[in-house]
């Protein structure tokens, strides 16, 4: 019998092996930045000094950002823009699935992905499409209220002046919103669209003899069926939605627009240690960020249950 | 026979000699890492074979990243100390902040000694790379002098003279009215650009932009009360587009001709000619800046870190990119990098007409603007200082904060950084 030249790996250290570079990866890019970032939150650190530099402040760091207006501003916008971009995209999403489900059968796969294909985009792309799209003088969304102002009866579409959207403070957060609301509907619609095909048909049959209608059914039938999903979808909208940063650091700029309007508590955290220098705050941020994503995440948990409670 | 053996011998002892003065030469070759952003790395890609001439032995590594990247990446090079280059271009705005955290070298101690050569640069880009300590971080290779890039057949629909626009920032504005009355063109792009200028105008020596020479916060200043009421006059008479510099609204702007000036520096003449505006050659001219307020915008300094291995290597090929006056006018006639070196500013090219500007020898006032403008000391909080000043600005602009009141909230914001 021919011999390995390679020596056997026992089965017990096995698992560990084939583990090992998951492990290894997960340690450096995972574990290793979480402890180092915690580390920073306690110390005054001015990064191009080397990290010898390091000076323990104790929880200065928490106490400035915590009385920090920016702070408490970052963190109103992003709730803002979560709710606003987060809300519509379940509300639109769940529908669509369902009509999708039900009224393509054959194209229904083409369909889908043109509604996938703004999540799988790259988000820099997207944002600075949508930078020209919202351009004040020369952006397409501006000249099509120009020209649906033109249709008799739909003059009050039109805008006496055209929209600053991005520079204007109160138009910044509704346009970053529809910038997100766009780009993650498909996802969700696709979510949906998995737990309706998990739904047995006969259900559906039984209730079409019961002489259920197309309503009856959605409401009675498929939105209790589809509260798992939900719960997963509304989840990933909340954790996803407050630690938004793409979208508004490119449409903004990098700055978070006029007045800040679109500064995300993500952004701020960014800008506070690559262009304010202040890697100890800059981690203490991201610290109470993870709090109150923590906090919500739990609510959004419990909202959940207490209703499956009452069932 | 003997004679063939020995010429054989003969030819193998020379050969033998020449593969080990090869592989001598091979191991006495150096190379030393360059890290730099675009343009500048073109300019350092077309002076190395003229450096070649002088270091055959050297090669030189050159890592070019995108602007952000690159300062990104060498604030965590200098965190960590590892990964430095032997020499690192910097952008003006960083080298303070970098020079304060003690990661480069001070060239003014030996061996470096850069004040001997002090006098051969233009005084305020010297002056920008020394710190408050005496230690000077950086050597500076390119400046960006101020000027005032303004459509010339705008004015002359609008009957306004150079004069006039240019006067003081009163008759600056009131033309702006005059042009925006006959031709629909804003004055300039955003009202932020005039109170950046002002702000930036007459520092008292020693003072930096937002804090005294004792570290006081001066943001509640008569220089910053003015820039705020004059960006304010320009908003309220809808002289301005609202539009960010290098947007797309930017550059169609200046296509249509819906911006009448902009302040810049310099080499925004040579970016408007290749890409913003081609279109528009002969209908632009540069002045200098109105009320003669001298400004800098940007510019260029090659620094050495404490970290490097090479430091004699990398001085010697920062004097050669910073002190040869060839590869000075070089850099200038092909990426418009206006020297920092003024024995570069002495050649025929100075007198040249410039095509995109209806052939204005404009290089001659960026020349007499290089020696008037004065530096500016920088402070590490500089860039939460400027955003926010910049946040209250919007505050005024938008919403109609009041004036004091707008600048008494920037201080006590800055004072509680300055504090920490």
């Amino acid at each position: 019998m021919k011999r390995s030249l390679l020596p056997r790996l026992s089965p017990e250290w096995a698992p560990y092996v084939f583990l090992s570079p998951f492990v290894l990866l997960f340690v450096v890019f995972g574990i290793f930045p979480l402890v180092f970032s915690f580390y920073l939150a306690f110390q005054s650190w001015e990064p191009t000094a080397g990290l010898l530099a390091m000076k323990f402040v104790g929880l200065e760091n928490f106490a400035f950002a915590l009385q920090d207006e920016w702070f408490w501003k970052s963190l109103k916008n992003t709730v803002w823009l979560a709710t606003a971009a987060g809300v519509p995209q379940h509300l639109v999403a769940i529908p669509l699935a369902f009509f999708i489900h039900t009224s393509y059968k054959r194209s229904r796969n083409a369909v889908v992905g043109t509604y996938f294909l703004p999540y799988i985009t790259s988000t820099v792309a997207i944002a600075m499409m949508f930078s020209t799209l919202f351009s004040t003088e020369y952006g397409m969304i501006n000249q099509g209220l120009h020209a649906l102002g033109q249709v008799p009866g739909l003059s009050w579409l039109a805008p006496a002046q055209p929209i600053d959207w991005l520079n204007h403070a109160e138009n910044v957060k509704p346009a970053i919103s529809l910038v997100v609301f766009w780009r993650y509907l498909g996802f969700n619609t696709v979510l949906y669209l998995a737990a309706l095909q998990t739904i047995p048909e006969d259900i559906y049959e039984a209730a079409t003899m019961d002489g259920a209608g197309r309503w009856q059914q959605f409401w009675f039938i498929t939105l209790p069926s589809l509260k798992p999903m939900i719960y997963f979808g509304v989840m990933l909208s909340v954790i996803g939605g407050l630690q938004l940063f793409e979208e508004p650091f490119i449409l903004t700029g990098g700055r978070g627009g006029t007045d800040q309007a679109g500064m995300t508590t993500a952004m701020y955290m960014y800008r506070t240690a690559f262009e304010f220098n202040d890697f100890g705050t800059a981690s203490a941020l991201s610290w109470l960020l993870f709090v109150f994503v923590a906090l919500l995440t739990w609510l959004t948990n419990q909202a959940f249950k207490d209703r499956h409670a009452q069932k | 026979m003997l004679f063939n053996a020995a010429r054989t011998a003969g030819k193998i002892l020379s050969l033998a000699v020449l593969l080990i003065s090869a592989s001598l030469a091979q191991a006495q070759i150096q190379t030393l890492s360059v890290t730099a952003y675009p343009a500048l790395d073109e300019i350092i890609k077309a002076a190395i074979p003229q450096w070649k001439k002088t270091h055959p032995n050297v090669e030189i590594k050159l890592v070019s990243r995108a602007f952000e990247d690159h300062h990104t990446a060498m604030t965590t090079a200098l965190s960590t100390s590892s990964n430095l280059p032997d020499v690192m271009a910097l952008e003006f705005a960083y080298v303070g902040r970098f020079g304060a955290g003690g990661g480069l070298e001070d060239l003014s101690q030996s061996p470096y000694r850069i004040k001997d050569t002090q006098m051969r640069f233009v005084p305020f880009a010297f002056k920008q790379a020394t710190l408050s300590t005496g230690a000077v971080v950086a050597a500076p290779t390119d400046i960006g002098p101020g000027t005032l890039l303004y459509r010339t057949d705008l004015l002359k629909k609008a009957g306004v003279s150079e004069t006039e626009l240019t006067q003081s920032w009163d008759s600056f504005v009131a033309s702006g009215v005059k042009i925006k009355a006959t031709t629909g063109a804003y004055l300039m792009a955003h009202a932020r650009d005039i109170k950046d200028i002002l702000i930036r105008s007459n520092v008292k020596p020693g003072d930096g932009l937002y804090f005294d020479a004792a570290g006081k916060v001066m943001v509640d200043s008569p220089r910053f009360v003015r820039a705020f009421e004059l960006a304010r006059k320009v908003r309220q008479q809808q002289l301005d587009g609202k539009i960010s510099g290098w947007s797309t609204a930017w550059s169609q702007g200046f296509k249509n001709g819906n911006i009448a000036t902009q302040m810049s520096g310099a080499w925004l003449a040579g970016q408007m000619a290749s890409w913003i505006a081609p279109t528009t050659k002969g209908l632009w001219r540069a002045s200098q800046l109105p009320e003669k307020a001298w400004g800098a915008w940007g510019g260029t300094f090659y620094a050495i870190p404490k970290a490097a291995k090479n430091k004699a290597l990398a001085w010697e090929f920062i004097q050669f990119m910073t002190l040869n006056r060839d590869a000075q006018l070089g850099a200038f006639k092909v990426q418009d990098a206006f020297p920092a070196l003024l024995e570069a500013h002495t050649d025929p090219f100075y007198d040249q007409p410039i095509e995109f500007l209806g052939g204005q020898k404009a290089r001659l006032l960026w020349r007499e603007a290089a020696l008037k403008i004065n530096a500016i000391d920088v402070n590490k909080l500089d860039p939460i200082a400027d955003e926010i000043v910049n946040t209250e600005l919007d505050k005024v602009l938008d919403q109609g904060k009041d004036i004091p009141k707008a600048l008494a909230d920037a201080k006590a914001l800055l004072e509680r950084r300055a504090r920490r």
